[in-house]
Protein backbone atom coordinates (compact mmCIF):
# COMPACT_ATOMS: atom_id res chain seq x y z
CA UNK A 1 0.00 0.00 0.00
CA UNK A 2 2.71 2.45 1.06
CA UNK A 3 4.65 1.42 -2.06
CA UNK A 4 1.78 2.28 -4.36
CA UNK A 5 0.95 5.53 -2.59
CA UNK A 6 4.50 6.83 -2.69
CA UNK A 7 4.89 5.83 -6.34
CA UNK A 8 1.63 7.56 -7.30
CA UNK A 9 2.71 10.72 -5.48
CA UNK A 10 6.05 10.75 -7.33
CA UNK A 11 4.37 10.21 -10.69
CA UNK A 12 1.90 13.02 -9.96
CA UNK A 13 4.72 15.41 -9.00
CA UNK A 14 6.75 14.60 -12.12
CA UNK A 15 3.74 14.70 -14.42
CA UNK A 16 2.76 18.11 -13.08
CA UNK A 17 6.32 19.37 -13.54
CA UNK A 18 6.31 18.23 -17.17
CA UNK A 19 2.76 19.30 -18.04
CA UNK A 20 2.64 22.50 -15.95
CA UNK A 21 -1.14 22.98 -15.96
CA UNK A 22 -2.14 26.67 -16.20
CA UNK A 23 1.55 27.55 -16.09
CA UNK A 24 1.50 27.21 -12.29
CA UNK A 25 4.77 26.61 -10.45
CA UNK A 26 5.88 23.01 -10.11
CA UNK A 27 5.93 23.43 -6.33
CA UNK A 28 2.13 23.83 -6.26
CA UNK A 29 1.71 20.07 -6.38
CA UNK A 30 5.13 18.98 -5.12
CA UNK A 31 4.87 20.63 -1.70
CA UNK A 32 1.38 19.27 -0.86
CA UNK A 33 2.47 15.86 -2.20
CA UNK A 34 5.44 15.83 0.17
CA UNK A 35 3.21 16.89 3.07
CA UNK A 36 0.70 14.21 2.12
CA UNK A 37 3.44 11.55 2.05
CA UNK A 38 4.27 12.48 5.65
CA UNK A 39 0.61 12.57 6.73
CA UNK A 40 -0.20 9.12 5.36
CA UNK A 41 3.02 7.79 6.81
CA UNK A 42 4.86 6.65 3.67
CA UNK A 43 7.75 8.62 5.12
CA UNK A 44 8.14 9.33 8.82
CA UNK A 45 8.31 12.89 10.14
CA UNK A 46 11.83 12.19 11.32
CA UNK A 47 13.04 10.90 7.95
CA UNK A 48 11.41 13.79 6.10
CA UNK A 49 12.99 16.20 8.57
CA UNK A 50 16.41 14.60 8.10
CA UNK A 51 16.07 14.84 4.35
CA UNK A 52 15.10 18.52 4.56
CA UNK A 53 17.91 19.25 7.01
CA UNK A 54 20.42 17.54 4.74
CA UNK A 55 19.22 19.41 1.66
CA UNK A 56 18.69 22.87 3.19
CA UNK A 57 22.35 23.88 2.70
CA UNK A 58 22.25 22.47 -0.84
CA UNK A 59 19.22 24.57 -1.67
CA UNK A 60 20.83 27.62 -0.07
CA UNK A 61 23.91 27.02 -2.21
CA UNK A 62 21.70 26.75 -5.29
CA UNK A 63 19.89 29.99 -4.46
CA UNK A 64 23.19 31.83 -4.04
CA UNK A 65 24.46 30.61 -7.42
CA UNK A 66 21.20 31.57 -9.16
CA UNK A 67 21.38 35.08 -7.67
CA UNK A 68 25.08 35.37 -8.54
CA UNK A 69 24.41 34.44 -12.19
CA UNK A 70 21.45 36.80 -12.52
CA UNK A 71 23.33 39.75 -11.01
CA UNK A 72 26.37 39.05 -13.20
CA UNK A 73 24.01 39.21 -16.18
CA UNK A 74 22.70 42.54 -14.89
CA UNK A 75 26.30 43.76 -14.59
CA UNK A 76 26.74 42.95 -18.28
CA UNK A 77 29.06 39.97 -17.85
CA UNK A 78 27.35 37.81 -20.48
CA UNK A 79 27.03 40.66 -22.98
CA UNK A 80 30.72 41.27 -22.52
CA UNK A 81 31.32 37.56 -23.20
CA UNK A 82 29.47 38.06 -26.50
CA UNK A 83 31.71 40.96 -27.45
CA UNK A 84 34.78 38.96 -26.46
CA UNK A 85 33.66 35.96 -28.55
CA UNK A 86 33.06 38.20 -31.56
CA UNK A 87 36.50 39.76 -31.20
CA UNK A 88 38.28 36.43 -30.85
CA UNK A 89 36.37 34.95 -33.79
CA UNK A 90 37.49 37.66 -36.25
CA UNK A 91 34.55 36.72 -38.46
CA UNK A 92 35.59 33.08 -38.81
CA UNK A 93 32.82 30.63 -37.85
CA UNK A 94 35.36 27.98 -36.82
CA UNK A 95 37.09 30.34 -34.42
CA UNK A 96 33.72 31.50 -33.11
CA UNK A 97 32.81 27.90 -32.32
CA UNK A 98 36.02 27.54 -30.34
CA UNK A 99 35.22 30.75 -28.43
CA UNK A 100 31.65 29.57 -27.78
CA UNK A 101 32.99 26.26 -26.47
CA UNK A 102 35.40 28.07 -24.14
CA UNK A 103 32.81 30.53 -22.81
CA UNK A 104 29.95 28.03 -22.50
CA UNK A 105 32.20 25.54 -20.69
CA UNK A 106 33.39 28.12 -18.16
CA UNK A 107 29.94 29.70 -17.69
CA UNK A 108 28.36 26.29 -17.13
CA UNK A 109 31.07 25.21 -14.70
CA UNK A 110 30.96 28.42 -12.65
CA UNK A 111 27.31 29.55 -12.86
CA UNK A 112 25.57 26.20 -13.53
CA UNK A 113 23.76 24.97 -16.60
CA UNK A 114 20.77 27.26 -16.01
CA UNK A 115 22.96 30.28 -16.73
CA UNK A 116 24.16 28.81 -20.02
CA UNK A 117 20.66 27.86 -21.17
CA UNK A 118 18.82 30.99 -20.06
CA UNK A 119 21.42 33.76 -20.07
CA UNK A 120 24.19 32.74 -22.48
CA UNK A 121 22.27 31.15 -25.38
CA UNK A 122 20.55 34.41 -26.50
CA UNK A 123 23.92 36.22 -26.25
CA UNK A 124 25.56 33.58 -28.45
CA UNK A 125 22.76 33.86 -31.00
CA UNK A 126 23.06 37.66 -31.02
CA UNK A 127 26.82 37.30 -31.57
CA UNK A 128 26.30 35.05 -34.61
CA UNK A 129 23.80 37.56 -36.00
CA UNK A 130 26.24 40.43 -35.48
CA UNK A 131 29.01 38.52 -37.24
CA UNK A 132 26.54 37.38 -39.95
CA UNK A 133 27.57 33.74 -39.56
CA UNK A 134 25.21 30.78 -39.38
CA UNK A 135 23.83 30.33 -35.90
CA UNK A 136 23.09 26.60 -35.86
CA UNK A 137 26.41 25.12 -34.68
CA UNK A 138 26.88 27.75 -31.99
CA UNK A 139 23.40 27.50 -30.49
CA UNK A 140 23.56 23.70 -30.53
CA UNK A 141 26.94 23.96 -28.80
CA UNK A 142 25.39 25.99 -25.96
CA UNK A 143 22.71 23.36 -25.43
CA UNK A 144 25.12 20.45 -25.46
CA UNK A 145 27.70 22.14 -23.25
CA UNK A 146 25.09 23.17 -20.69
CA UNK A 147 24.98 19.43 -19.95
CA UNK A 148 28.46 18.15 -20.83
CA UNK A 149 30.34 21.04 -19.22
CA UNK A 150 28.37 20.73 -15.99
CA UNK A 151 30.68 17.99 -14.70
CA UNK A 152 33.42 20.12 -13.20
CA UNK A 153 32.28 21.76 -9.96
CA UNK A 154 29.61 20.94 -7.40
CA UNK A 155 27.92 24.24 -8.38
CA UNK A 156 27.83 23.45 -12.10
CA UNK A 157 24.65 21.40 -11.89
CA UNK A 158 21.99 20.84 -9.26
CA UNK A 159 22.62 17.12 -9.72
CA UNK A 160 26.21 17.66 -8.55
CA UNK A 161 25.09 19.68 -5.52
CA UNK A 162 22.68 16.92 -4.50
CA UNK A 163 25.34 14.23 -4.84
CA UNK A 164 28.09 16.37 -3.33
CA UNK A 165 26.20 16.62 -0.07
CA UNK A 166 25.85 12.85 0.08
CA UNK A 167 29.37 11.60 -0.60
CA UNK A 168 31.48 13.74 1.69
CA UNK A 169 34.02 14.86 -0.90
CA UNK A 170 35.52 18.31 -0.46
CA UNK A 171 34.83 20.95 -3.11
CA UNK A 172 38.42 20.88 -4.34
CA UNK A 173 38.59 17.09 -4.39
CA UNK A 174 35.35 16.90 -6.38
CA UNK A 175 36.73 19.39 -8.91
CA UNK A 176 40.06 17.57 -9.06
CA UNK A 177 38.48 14.21 -9.82
CA UNK A 178 36.04 15.67 -12.36
CA UNK A 179 38.53 17.95 -14.16
CA UNK A 180 39.80 15.33 -16.56
CA UNK A 181 36.35 13.88 -17.39
CA UNK A 182 35.16 17.48 -17.98
CA UNK A 183 37.97 18.33 -20.40
CA UNK A 184 37.81 14.99 -22.22
CA UNK A 185 34.01 15.18 -22.72
CA UNK A 186 34.17 18.78 -23.97
CA UNK A 187 37.04 17.98 -26.36
CA UNK A 188 35.06 15.08 -27.76
CA UNK A 189 32.01 17.28 -28.30
CA UNK A 190 34.21 19.80 -30.09
CA UNK A 191 35.61 17.23 -32.51
CA UNK A 192 32.12 15.92 -33.34
CA UNK A 193 30.71 19.45 -33.77
CA UNK A 194 33.52 20.48 -36.13
CA UNK A 195 32.78 17.52 -38.36
CA UNK A 196 28.99 17.50 -38.08
CA UNK A 197 28.62 21.21 -38.85
CA UNK A 198 31.46 21.35 -41.38
CA UNK A 199 29.15 22.82 -44.05
CA UNK A 200 28.08 25.69 -41.77
CA UNK A 201 31.56 26.29 -40.40
CA UNK A 202 33.44 25.95 -43.69
CA UNK A 203 32.24 29.18 -45.25
CA UNK A 204 35.19 31.58 -45.11
CA UNK A 205 34.66 35.10 -43.75
CA UNK A 206 35.87 36.65 -46.99
CA UNK A 207 32.49 35.79 -48.57
CA UNK A 208 30.65 38.12 -46.27
CA UNK A 209 33.02 40.96 -47.04
CA UNK A 210 33.50 40.33 -50.74
CA UNK A 211 31.14 43.08 -51.75
CA UNK A 212 30.55 44.97 -48.57
CA UNK A 213 31.09 44.26 -44.93
CA UNK A 214 28.06 42.65 -43.36
CA UNK A 215 29.62 42.15 -40.00
CA UNK A 216 28.98 45.31 -38.08
CA UNK A 217 31.75 46.22 -35.72
CA UNK A 218 31.12 45.38 -32.12
CA UNK A 219 31.26 48.47 -29.96
CA UNK A 220 34.09 48.26 -27.46
CA UNK A 221 32.64 47.32 -24.08
CA UNK A 222 34.60 47.69 -20.88
CA UNK A 223 34.86 44.39 -19.03
CA UNK A 224 32.57 44.32 -15.98
CA UNK A 225 35.54 44.15 -13.62
CA UNK A 226 33.51 44.24 -10.43
CA UNK A 227 31.48 41.18 -11.42
CA UNK A 228 34.58 39.35 -12.68
CA UNK A 229 36.46 40.12 -9.45
CA UNK A 230 33.53 39.01 -7.31
CA UNK A 231 33.21 35.73 -9.20
CA UNK A 232 36.98 35.14 -8.97
CA UNK A 233 36.85 35.84 -5.23
CA UNK A 234 33.90 33.46 -4.88
CA UNK A 235 35.83 30.70 -6.67
CA UNK A 236 38.81 31.36 -4.38
CA UNK A 237 36.34 31.24 -1.50
CA UNK A 238 35.27 27.74 -2.58
CA UNK A 239 38.89 26.57 -2.31
CA UNK A 240 39.47 28.30 1.05
CA UNK A 241 36.22 27.14 2.69
CA UNK A 242 36.86 23.68 1.35
CA UNK A 243 40.36 23.63 2.90
CA UNK A 244 38.99 24.99 6.18
CA UNK A 245 36.24 22.37 6.29
CA UNK A 246 33.48 25.00 6.01
CA UNK A 247 30.51 24.55 3.69
CA UNK A 248 31.42 26.29 0.38
CA UNK A 249 27.82 27.52 0.18
CA UNK A 250 28.98 30.37 2.45
CA UNK A 251 31.42 31.53 -0.23
CA UNK A 252 28.65 31.52 -2.84
CA UNK A 253 26.40 33.37 -0.40
CA UNK A 254 29.08 36.00 0.22
CA UNK A 255 29.59 36.52 -3.53
CA UNK A 256 25.84 36.87 -4.09
CA UNK A 257 25.60 39.28 -1.14
CA UNK A 258 28.39 41.54 -2.45
CA UNK A 259 26.81 41.76 -5.93
CA UNK A 260 23.34 42.25 -4.41
CA UNK A 261 24.51 45.15 -2.23
CA UNK A 262 26.20 46.82 -5.18
CA UNK A 263 23.15 46.38 -7.40
CA UNK A 264 20.85 47.68 -4.66
CA UNK A 265 23.08 50.71 -3.95
CA UNK A 266 23.20 51.54 -7.62
CA UNK A 267 19.46 50.98 -7.87
CA UNK A 268 19.96 48.43 -10.64
CA UNK A 269 17.72 45.95 -8.88
CA UNK A 270 15.25 45.74 -6.04
CA UNK A 271 15.01 43.37 -3.13
CA UNK A 272 12.11 41.64 -4.85
CA UNK A 273 14.25 41.31 -7.99
CA UNK A 274 16.89 39.46 -5.98
CA UNK A 275 14.32 37.23 -4.29
CA UNK A 276 12.82 36.40 -7.67
CA UNK A 277 16.31 35.55 -9.01
CA UNK A 278 16.67 33.08 -6.13
CA UNK A 279 13.57 31.36 -7.51
CA UNK A 280 11.91 30.28 -4.25
CA UNK A 281 9.24 28.11 -5.94
CA UNK A 282 12.02 26.11 -7.61
CA UNK A 283 13.85 25.68 -4.30
CA UNK A 284 10.61 24.48 -2.69
CA UNK A 285 10.09 22.09 -5.60
CA UNK A 286 13.56 20.59 -5.13
CA UNK A 287 13.01 20.02 -1.40
CA UNK A 288 9.53 18.57 -1.91
CA UNK A 289 10.65 16.33 -4.78
CA UNK A 290 13.48 15.04 -2.60
CA UNK A 291 11.05 14.08 0.18
CA UNK A 292 8.70 12.35 -2.27
CA UNK A 293 11.58 10.44 -3.89
CA UNK A 294 12.88 9.46 -0.45
CA UNK A 295 9.47 7.95 0.35
CA UNK A 296 9.58 5.88 -2.85
CA UNK A 297 13.12 4.68 -2.13
CA UNK A 298 12.26 3.67 1.44
CA UNK A 299 9.12 1.86 0.29
CA UNK A 300 10.65 -0.77 -1.91
CA UNK A 301 12.55 0.95 -4.72
CA UNK A 302 15.73 0.58 -2.72
CA UNK A 303 15.29 -3.18 -2.43
CA UNK A 304 14.14 -3.49 -6.04
CA UNK A 305 17.05 -1.58 -7.54
CA UNK A 306 19.85 -2.57 -5.23
CA UNK A 307 20.38 -5.86 -6.97
CA UNK A 308 20.59 -4.11 -10.32
CA UNK A 309 23.14 -1.51 -9.40
CA UNK A 310 26.78 -2.49 -9.77
CA UNK A 311 28.60 -1.67 -6.58
CA UNK A 312 32.13 -2.35 -7.68
CA UNK A 313 34.45 0.44 -8.64
CA UNK A 314 36.15 -1.37 -11.48
CA UNK A 315 36.12 0.38 -14.85
CA UNK A 316 33.36 -1.93 -16.08
CA UNK A 317 31.30 -1.23 -12.97
CA UNK A 318 31.66 2.53 -13.35
CA UNK A 319 30.77 2.34 -17.06
CA UNK A 320 27.67 0.30 -16.30
CA UNK A 321 26.37 2.64 -13.62
CA UNK A 322 27.06 5.72 -15.79
CA UNK A 323 25.12 4.14 -18.67
CA UNK A 324 22.26 3.22 -16.35
CA UNK A 325 22.15 6.76 -14.94
CA UNK A 326 22.13 8.19 -18.47
CA UNK A 327 19.19 5.98 -19.46
CA UNK A 328 17.20 6.88 -16.35
CA UNK A 329 17.91 10.61 -16.87
CA UNK A 330 16.62 10.31 -20.42
CA UNK A 331 13.43 8.56 -19.42
CA UNK A 332 12.28 11.02 -16.73
CA UNK A 333 14.77 13.80 -16.15
CA UNK A 334 18.16 13.96 -14.49
CA UNK A 335 16.86 15.63 -11.33
CA UNK A 336 14.64 12.74 -10.12
CA UNK A 337 17.22 10.32 -11.56
CA UNK A 338 19.95 11.67 -9.33
CA UNK A 339 17.64 11.76 -6.29
CA UNK A 340 16.95 8.05 -6.82
CA UNK A 341 20.47 6.93 -7.70
CA UNK A 342 22.59 8.86 -5.21
CA UNK A 343 21.22 7.28 -2.01
CA UNK A 344 21.50 3.86 -3.65
CA UNK A 345 25.04 4.33 -4.88
CA UNK A 346 26.48 6.41 -2.03
CA UNK A 347 27.25 3.36 0.16
CA UNK A 348 29.49 2.04 -2.65
CA UNK A 349 31.63 5.17 -2.35
CA UNK A 350 32.44 8.39 -4.12
CA UNK A 351 33.72 6.83 -7.38
CA UNK A 352 30.33 5.25 -8.07
CA UNK A 353 28.48 8.48 -7.29
CA UNK A 354 30.76 10.43 -9.61
CA UNK A 355 30.05 7.89 -12.36
CA UNK A 356 26.32 8.43 -11.73
CA UNK A 357 26.89 12.17 -12.17
CA UNK A 358 28.70 11.63 -15.47
CA UNK A 359 25.68 9.63 -16.64
CA UNK A 360 22.98 12.06 -15.52
CA UNK A 361 24.86 15.16 -16.68
CA UNK A 362 25.99 14.05 -20.16
CA UNK A 363 23.03 11.73 -20.80
CA UNK A 364 20.31 14.38 -21.38
CA UNK A 365 22.01 15.41 -24.65
CA UNK A 366 20.55 12.26 -26.12
CA UNK A 367 16.96 13.46 -25.89
CA UNK A 368 15.66 16.72 -27.20
CA UNK A 369 14.14 18.65 -24.27
CA UNK A 370 16.08 16.73 -21.65
CA UNK A 371 13.89 13.67 -21.29
CA UNK A 372 11.53 11.43 -23.18
CA UNK A 373 8.67 12.44 -20.89
CA UNK A 374 9.06 16.14 -21.73
CA UNK A 375 9.60 15.36 -25.39
CA UNK A 376 6.41 13.31 -25.63
CA UNK A 377 4.41 15.98 -23.89
CA UNK A 378 5.77 18.68 -26.19
CA UNK A 379 4.79 16.59 -29.18
CA UNK A 380 1.29 16.12 -27.79
CA UNK A 381 1.06 19.89 -27.40
CA UNK A 382 2.55 20.30 -30.87
CA UNK A 383 4.94 22.87 -29.52
CA UNK A 384 7.52 21.16 -31.59
CA UNK A 385 6.58 20.36 -35.16
CA UNK A 386 9.93 20.29 -36.84
CA UNK A 387 10.97 16.72 -37.35
CA UNK A 388 14.17 17.77 -39.05
CA UNK A 389 15.31 19.48 -35.88
CA UNK A 390 14.47 16.46 -33.80
CA UNK A 391 16.40 14.20 -36.16
CA UNK A 392 19.35 16.58 -36.18
CA UNK A 393 19.43 16.80 -32.42
CA UNK A 394 19.10 13.04 -31.96
CA UNK A 395 21.84 12.22 -34.47
CA UNK A 396 24.13 14.70 -32.76
CA UNK A 397 23.22 13.11 -29.42
CA UNK A 398 23.97 9.61 -30.69
CA UNK A 399 27.32 10.80 -32.05
CA UNK A 400 28.38 12.51 -28.83
CA UNK A 401 26.70 10.97 -25.78
CA UNK A 402 27.87 7.32 -25.83
CA UNK A 403 31.41 8.35 -26.78
CA UNK A 404 31.53 11.17 -24.23
CA UNK A 405 30.16 8.88 -21.50
CA UNK A 406 32.82 6.25 -22.11
CA UNK A 407 35.62 8.80 -22.47
CA UNK A 408 34.57 10.68 -19.32
CA UNK A 409 34.26 7.51 -17.23
CA UNK A 410 37.66 6.28 -18.39
CA UNK A 411 39.07 9.72 -17.52
CA UNK A 412 37.42 9.48 -14.09
CA UNK A 413 38.88 6.02 -13.56
CA UNK A 414 42.36 7.32 -14.44
CA UNK A 415 41.88 10.35 -12.16
CA UNK A 416 40.82 8.07 -9.32
CA UNK A 417 43.99 6.05 -9.75
CA UNK A 418 46.29 9.04 -10.14
CA UNK A 419 44.74 11.09 -7.33
CA UNK A 420 43.98 8.10 -5.15
CA UNK A 421 40.24 8.56 -5.00
CA UNK A 422 39.55 5.03 -3.88
CA UNK A 423 40.81 5.71 -0.41
CA UNK A 424 38.71 7.28 2.31
CA UNK B 1 8.96 37.10 -64.51
CA UNK B 2 10.93 36.89 -61.30
CA UNK B 3 14.46 36.04 -60.28
CA UNK B 4 14.77 34.69 -56.77
CA UNK B 5 18.05 35.18 -54.91
CA UNK B 6 18.39 33.10 -51.76
CA UNK B 7 20.06 35.26 -49.12
CA UNK B 8 22.07 33.27 -46.59
CA UNK B 9 24.44 34.56 -43.91
CA UNK B 10 28.02 34.95 -45.16
CA UNK B 11 27.49 33.84 -48.76
CA UNK B 12 24.75 36.28 -49.86
CA UNK B 13 26.87 39.04 -51.48
CA UNK B 14 27.73 36.67 -54.35
CA UNK B 15 24.02 36.02 -54.99
CA UNK B 16 23.24 39.74 -55.00
CA UNK B 17 26.12 40.32 -57.42
CA UNK B 18 24.77 37.57 -59.68
CA UNK B 19 21.27 39.06 -59.55
CA UNK B 20 22.64 42.46 -60.58
CA UNK B 21 24.47 40.83 -63.43
CA UNK B 22 21.96 38.32 -64.78
CA UNK B 23 18.49 39.69 -63.97
CA UNK B 24 17.30 41.94 -66.79
CA UNK B 25 15.95 45.31 -65.74
CA UNK B 26 12.32 44.37 -66.39
CA UNK B 27 12.35 41.31 -64.09
CA UNK B 28 11.32 41.38 -60.48
CA UNK B 29 14.10 40.41 -58.13
CA UNK B 30 12.98 38.62 -55.00
CA UNK B 31 15.45 38.54 -52.11
CA UNK B 32 14.50 35.50 -50.03
CA UNK B 33 15.65 34.75 -46.52
CA UNK B 34 14.53 31.63 -44.66
CA UNK B 35 14.90 31.38 -40.89
CA UNK B 36 15.58 27.90 -39.58
CA UNK B 37 13.10 27.38 -36.70
CA UNK B 38 15.24 24.58 -35.33
CA UNK B 39 17.70 27.03 -33.82
CA UNK B 40 15.06 28.62 -31.60
CA UNK B 41 13.54 25.18 -31.00
CA UNK B 42 16.83 23.90 -29.62
CA UNK B 43 16.82 26.79 -27.17
CA UNK B 44 13.16 26.04 -26.28
CA UNK B 45 14.08 22.37 -25.80
CA UNK B 46 17.04 23.11 -23.54
CA UNK B 47 14.79 25.27 -21.37
CA UNK B 48 12.13 22.54 -21.27
CA UNK B 49 14.83 20.18 -19.98
CA UNK B 50 15.28 22.29 -16.84
CA UNK B 51 12.71 20.53 -14.68
CA UNK B 52 11.08 22.77 -12.10
CA UNK B 53 12.12 26.17 -13.49
CA UNK B 54 9.34 26.93 -15.94
CA UNK B 55 7.10 29.26 -14.06
CA UNK B 56 9.63 32.08 -14.48
CA UNK B 57 8.92 32.51 -18.21
CA UNK B 58 12.50 33.10 -19.13
CA UNK B 59 12.45 30.83 -22.17
CA UNK B 60 15.58 31.73 -24.18
CA UNK B 61 13.90 30.30 -27.30
CA UNK B 62 11.58 33.28 -27.43
CA UNK B 63 14.50 35.69 -27.28
CA UNK B 64 16.24 33.75 -30.03
CA UNK B 65 13.09 33.94 -32.18
CA UNK B 66 12.94 37.73 -31.79
CA UNK B 67 16.64 38.15 -32.46
CA UNK B 68 16.41 35.87 -35.51
CA UNK B 69 13.59 37.82 -37.04
CA UNK B 70 15.43 41.13 -36.49
CA UNK B 71 18.63 39.65 -37.96
CA UNK B 72 16.76 38.37 -41.03
CA UNK B 73 15.26 41.81 -41.68
CA UNK B 74 18.64 43.48 -41.32
CA UNK B 75 20.28 41.00 -43.69
CA UNK B 76 17.57 41.49 -46.31
CA UNK B 77 17.84 45.28 -46.02
CA UNK B 78 21.59 45.11 -46.49
CA UNK B 79 21.14 42.86 -49.51
CA UNK B 80 18.55 45.23 -50.98
CA UNK B 81 20.91 48.16 -50.55
CA UNK B 82 23.68 46.19 -52.21
CA UNK B 83 21.38 45.25 -55.08
CA UNK B 84 20.65 48.92 -55.71
CA UNK B 85 17.39 48.44 -57.58
CA UNK B 86 13.75 47.83 -56.83
CA UNK B 87 13.17 44.39 -55.35
CA UNK B 88 10.87 42.41 -53.10
CA UNK B 89 12.14 41.21 -49.72
CA UNK B 90 10.60 37.92 -48.64
CA UNK B 91 11.12 36.51 -45.15
CA UNK B 92 10.04 32.96 -44.46
CA UNK B 93 10.36 30.61 -41.49
CA UNK B 94 10.37 26.85 -41.83
CA UNK B 95 12.44 23.89 -43.04
CA UNK B 96 14.97 25.88 -45.05
CA UNK B 97 15.35 23.70 -48.14
CA UNK B 98 11.60 23.18 -48.56
CA UNK B 99 10.79 26.86 -48.10
CA UNK B 100 13.35 27.84 -50.76
CA UNK B 101 11.99 25.28 -53.25
CA UNK B 102 8.45 26.50 -52.51
CA UNK B 103 9.42 30.15 -52.95
CA UNK B 104 11.07 29.38 -56.30
CA UNK B 105 7.87 28.04 -57.82
CA UNK B 106 7.11 29.87 -61.07
CA UNK B 107 10.38 31.80 -60.95
CA UNK B 108 12.51 32.37 -64.02
CA UNK B 109 15.70 31.71 -62.15
CA UNK B 110 16.83 30.78 -58.64
CA UNK B 111 20.24 32.08 -57.59
CA UNK B 112 22.06 30.44 -54.74
CA UNK B 113 25.62 30.27 -53.50
CA UNK B 114 27.77 27.23 -52.92
CA UNK B 115 28.36 26.49 -49.29
CA UNK B 116 29.95 23.67 -47.41
CA UNK B 117 33.70 23.19 -47.34
CA UNK B 118 34.80 25.48 -50.16
CA UNK B 119 38.30 24.04 -50.11
CA UNK B 120 36.91 20.63 -51.00
CA UNK B 121 35.66 20.69 -54.58
CA UNK B 122 33.67 17.52 -54.59
CA UNK B 123 32.11 15.07 -54.78
CA UNK B 124 29.55 15.86 -52.07
CA UNK B 125 30.76 19.42 -51.70
CA UNK B 126 27.47 21.20 -51.06
CA UNK B 127 25.78 21.69 -47.72
CA UNK B 128 22.65 19.64 -47.07
CA UNK B 129 20.07 22.36 -47.79
CA UNK B 130 21.83 23.58 -50.92
CA UNK B 131 22.10 20.06 -52.28
CA UNK B 132 18.39 19.46 -51.67
CA UNK B 133 17.43 22.69 -53.40
CA UNK B 134 19.61 21.98 -56.44
CA UNK B 135 18.01 18.54 -56.67
CA UNK B 136 14.40 19.69 -56.31
CA UNK B 137 14.27 23.23 -57.67
CA UNK B 138 11.20 23.80 -59.89
CA UNK B 139 13.11 26.25 -62.10
CA UNK B 140 16.57 26.83 -63.57
CA UNK B 141 19.22 27.25 -60.91
CA UNK B 142 22.27 29.49 -60.96
CA UNK B 143 24.86 28.20 -58.50
CA UNK B 144 27.52 30.82 -57.83
CA UNK B 145 30.77 30.78 -55.94
CA UNK B 146 30.77 32.97 -52.84
CA UNK B 147 34.51 33.45 -53.36
CA UNK B 148 36.57 33.51 -56.56
CA UNK B 149 35.84 30.29 -58.47
CA UNK B 150 38.65 27.73 -58.60
CA UNK B 151 41.01 27.51 -61.58
CA UNK B 152 40.66 24.64 -64.05
CA UNK B 153 44.02 23.36 -62.84
CA UNK B 154 42.35 22.26 -59.61
CA UNK B 155 40.63 19.43 -61.50
CA UNK B 156 41.64 16.04 -60.16
CA UNK B 157 43.37 13.68 -62.61
CA UNK B 158 40.92 11.57 -64.64
CA UNK B 159 40.23 8.13 -63.19
CA UNK B 160 42.14 5.23 -64.68
CA UNK B 161 40.17 3.59 -67.49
Amino acid sequence: MAETCSAVLLIAVLAWAVIRPFGWPEAVIAVPAAAFAVVIGTISVGDAGNELARLAPVVGFLAAVLVLAQLCAAEGLFDWCGVWMARVARGRPGRLLLAVFAVASVVTAVFSLDATVVLLTPVVFATTARLAVRARPHVYACTHLSNTASLLLPVSNLTNLLAFSAVGLSFVRFAGLMAMPWIVAIALEYVVFRRYFAADLGVPPACGRAVGSTASKAEPVAPPWFAIATVAATLAGFVITSAAGVNPAWAAGAGALVLSLRALLRRRTTLSGIVSAADLPFLAFVLALAVVVRAVIDNGLDAALRGWLPHNTSLAGLLTIAALAAVLANVINNLPAVLVLVPLSAPAGAPVVLAVLIGVNIGPNLTYAGSLATLLWRRILRQHNHDAGLTDFTILGLLTVPAALVAAVVALWISLHVLGGYGP
Amino acid sequence: MTVVAWIVEATWPACVAAARRYASTDTDVVLLHVTDPNVADVAHGAYAGLLGRHHTHRDPGRQVENLASAAARKLLDEAATQLGRRCTEVERTGPVEREVVGAAEGAELLILARDGDLGHLGPRSLGHATRFIVDHAPCPVLLVWPTAPPAVTTLPPPPDP
